[in-house]
């Protein structure tokens, strides 16, 4: 098990700890390529708690998002073991998880309203719950006066948006994102991160966010993973401590500064390494 | 290599079932003579050396449309580029150009031009000559704006500026079109030959066909198909090729 | 300058405009002889369809294509998405596809006419030859380029396969696919006219052929004009939905207020 050492707990609570919602042990993750077996990942011991803001930082190609695959069955693991509310997971995408990616992901030829309700309408619930929850999420998301818009008349983060919407439909336990708001600009990556706090204290979910925006992580996140460079393992896991009604203010904390300051001081050495090149 | 494999199993298991179906006469010999024969007949056809003439009449024809094309293709590609106002005249015809049936204007050709060669180099010309256009239109298209204006003020001449600017971003594209001409040309010579035509390897098959001389036609037939698919297939390669080293180097 | 101003608003127009006048000029270098000049080809097209022996040959050609146009879509959809289907199939075949593309067809004739006769499976089968191998090569190339995003997003929204590529593969790769249809249009067309050249005593290009040997510049003038209206009609409207099609929504988005 990881160390759980740092605890910037000015604000922790001490209650009892909420029942694990996923669960990885041992998992590993390898490819194989012209090059030979190339070792991606792992391996991973990890736990992340029920209702918990969970976030995973390293440098690039530590296999972050090899980790958010494998947790939603996208690819299955070479080795180990991942559970997803006591169950194994298997090869199929779980009930109950949602994932948003980095890239855009919004079906170009639905309006803004039909890519939203595309998840849910295929699954037995009735047509008026579905516009419920569509009017619902239009409303959280900002998206009210663009229901009949296409992706392609919007801005890179209205179509985040519309994906987050997407997702948040089918009301997953679990939410997964990858690097959302890594094609965005800065200012709108704030507004983002607010809303996605505001959706995470909203739905009562699991959220785990891959990132390599370090403050994105600190700001957001009960718990910051940070991973080694390839292969990616976890080298600490961080407790920020921070209350559950927060939102990007809470940079001008001092205990953010420091939180920030421990995440670099870990990361840096592993991004230098990420950067030399890999010997042929 | 299972790709290879699987390919060649493509080839030859119609084949072999055309050869036995024809030997067996499923099929009439009239109507369709066995590969193999068709085969030795096209051996037979170019050891005999009488129809190197209609052979030479075509590949010069072809030859000649696609220089044409190409040459006039390029100068005028690059005239409609510096001038918006052409562009924006030939727009529509560029987009509807290839629906349109290019044959028709055989007839008018051979009126206006006899029964010479003309009216197949043209043929050719013409449908090969706009792919041409188009291609360079795309190739100096794709030249940033930004490298036009860096030339500019490290006063490039005119030549060093196309030789180190504009090619490389041109080339590729101007690649494709070659391929396109080439082919456009040899369909459509070959199509004019067939048409109406007294030369050429065209007219000899239709002139074969109308006599019944299957033993003269297929293998003739069957020349002009591996003709332009060797022609098409290196120039795949080539662009292939130089792709890669593109992307490479 | 006056003229820039009226083809930047009008291109079609001015451009249609452009060719009459160089239709026109190229009668008084040529002579009756050899071309008729655009009015009188015009009129001389109106008197041809207003007999009943023309209609007969345009519903001639007009029904070969049809069929032909509608064996190529069909064929060249099922080739395009089987082939779409299956990475290693696509790879084994794609370069007979493309050697099928650039091969003048033309010189296939002869054993079209041996295999159907003369008439109109001919025809027919010409057309479907010309038109099949765009269909199938753009249908191939579209289901390629769906982006992979679209599949993984979709997979994590349980669908069954079918349902992935009902709902996703096939909307997402349709733009494509209209193109090849698109292009499949026109040379079907041409192959069509092709074939009734020779295989044929009925339909337009039969016309054509006897014009020719006749000598008769009126109906090779009107003929040809009236395919070429047809084929340009059509690739317009055609290339308007695809335009749509690539296009959901127009560019601009007009907030209701």
């Amino acid at each position: 098990m990881p160390r759980c050492n740092t605890n910037f707990g000015k604000w922790a609570l001490v209650v009892r700890q909420p029942p694990i919602h996923v669960s990885l042990r041992g998992v590993t993750k390898e490819y194989e390529s012209k090059l030979g077996r190339t070792h991606a990942l792992g391996p991973i011991d990890i736990d992340l708690r029920r209702s918990e803001f969970f976030a995973a930082v390293g440098p690039s190609g530590c296999g972050k998002s090899t980790l958010l695959d494998v947790i939603a069955a996208l690819v299955p693991p070479s080795a180990g073991l991942v559970t997803f509310e006591g169950q194994p997971i298997g090869n199929t995408v779980p009930d109950g998880i949602g994932v948003v990616f980095q890239e855009n992901a919004c079906f170009p030829w639905l309006n803004v309203a039909d890519n939203i309700t595309f998840g849910l309408r295929r699954q037995p619930v009735e047509r008026s719950e579905v516009e419920r929850r569509l009017q619902d999420a239009l409303q959280l998301m900002g998206l009210q006066d663009f229901a009949r818009a296409f992706p392609a008349q919007l801005s890179g983060g209205m179509r985040q948006r519309v994906c987050i919407a997407r997702t948040l439909l089918m009301q997953p336990r679990l939410i997964l994102l990858d690097e959302p708001f890594g094609a965005l600009d800065q200012q709108t990556r704030l507004l983002m991160g607010d809303e996605l706090l505001r959706i995470w204290r909203a739905t009562g979910a699991t959220v785990l966010l891959i990132t390599h925006a370090l403050d994105e992580a600190a700001m957001l996140a009960d718990r910051v993973a940070v991973m080694s460079a390839r292969p990616g393992k976890i080298l600490e896991v961080i407790e920020t401590g921070w209350p559950r009604e927060r939102d990007s203010q809470i940079v001008s904390v001092p205990e953010f500064g420091a939180i920030t300051a421990r995440l670099w001081t870990l990361l840096r050495a592993q991004s230098m390494q990420a950067l030399r090149p890999e010997p042929v | 290599m299972r790709i290879v494999f699987y390919r060649l199993v493509a080839v030859f298991l119609p084949l072999t079932l055309l050869e036995i179906l024809c030997r067996e006469h499923v099929i009439k010999p009239l109507i369709l003579p066995p590969p193999s024969r068709m085969l030795l007949g096209l051996w037979a056809v170019i050891a005999n050396g009488a129809f190197n003439a209609a052979i030479v009449k075509t590949l010069a024809n072809v030859g000649l449309a696609i220089v044409l094309a190409v040459v006039v293709g390029i100068a005028a590609g690059a005239a409609i580029h510096r001038s918006r106002p052409l562009r924006t005249l030939l727009e529509p015809l560029f987009s509807t150009y290839y629906a349109i049936p290019i044959y028709a204007f055989y007839p008018l050709f051979i009126v206006v031009f006899g029964l010479g060669d003309t009216p197949q180099v043209l043929i050719g010309f013409m449908l090969a000559v706009v792919s041409m256009i188009v291609s360079t239109l795309a190739g100096l298209d794709s030249v940033p704006a930004v490298l036009g204006k860096t030339a500019r003020v490290m006063q490039l001449g005119a030549v060093e500026t196309v030789r180190s600017v504009t090619m490389p971003y041109a080339a590729p594209y101007l690649f494709t079109g070659v391929k396109l001409a080439i082919a456009y040309a040899f369909i459509g010579v070959i199509g004019a030959e067939f048409i109406m035509s007294g030369t050429g390897l065209g007219y000899e098959i239709r002139f074969a066909y109308d006599n019944l001389d299957n033993d003269v036609m297929y293998p003739l037939i069957l020349l002009i198909l591996l003709i332009a698919v060797a022609v098409n297939m290196s120039l795949d390669h080539w662009d292939r090729a130089l792709r890669s080293r593109r992307e490479r180097g | 300058m006056m003229m820039r101003r009226i083809i930047y608003a009008h291109p079609a127009l001015s451009f249609v405009v452009t060719l009459l006048v160089l239709w026109q000029i190229v009668y008084w270098l040529v002579g009756p002889n050899a071309l008729l000049p655009p009015v009188e080809t015009v009129v001389y097209l109106a008197r041809l369809l207003q007999t009943a022996r023309f209609w007969g040959h345009i519903s001639e050609t007009g029904t070969a294509f049809v069929v032909a146009l509608a064996i190529s879509v069909v064929a060249g959809l099922a080739t395009g998405l089987a082939l779409g289907m299956n990475r290693t199939m696509a790879e084994v075949f794609e370069p007979f596809l493309l050697a099928g593309n650039s091969v003048p067809k033309i010189a296939l004739y002869p054993i079209v006419l041996l295999i159907f006769g003369i008439g109109m499976p001919a025809k027919i089968a010409f057309g479907a030859i010309h038109g099949v191998v765009p269909v199938a090569i753009f249908t191939l190339a579209a289901c390629n380029n769906v982006p992979r995003i679209l599949l993984r997003a979709a997979s994590t929204m349980q669908l069954t396969r079918w349902d992935m590529i009902r709902s996703v593969l096939l909307p997402a790769a349709l733009p494509d696919i209209f193109s090849g249809i698109r292009i499949g249009f026109s040379l079907t067309l041409i192959g069509t006219i092709l074939g009734e050249m020779f295989g044929s005593q009925r339909g337009l290009g039969y016309l054509l052929m006897t014009a020719i040997g006749l000598h008769n510049v009126q109906v090779i003038m009107s003929v040809t004009l009236l395919l070429v209206l047809v084929a340009a009609t059509a690739n317009t409207v055609l290339l308007q939905q695809d335009r749509r099609l690539r296009n959901p929504g127009g560019t601009s988005f007009q907030k209701p207020d």
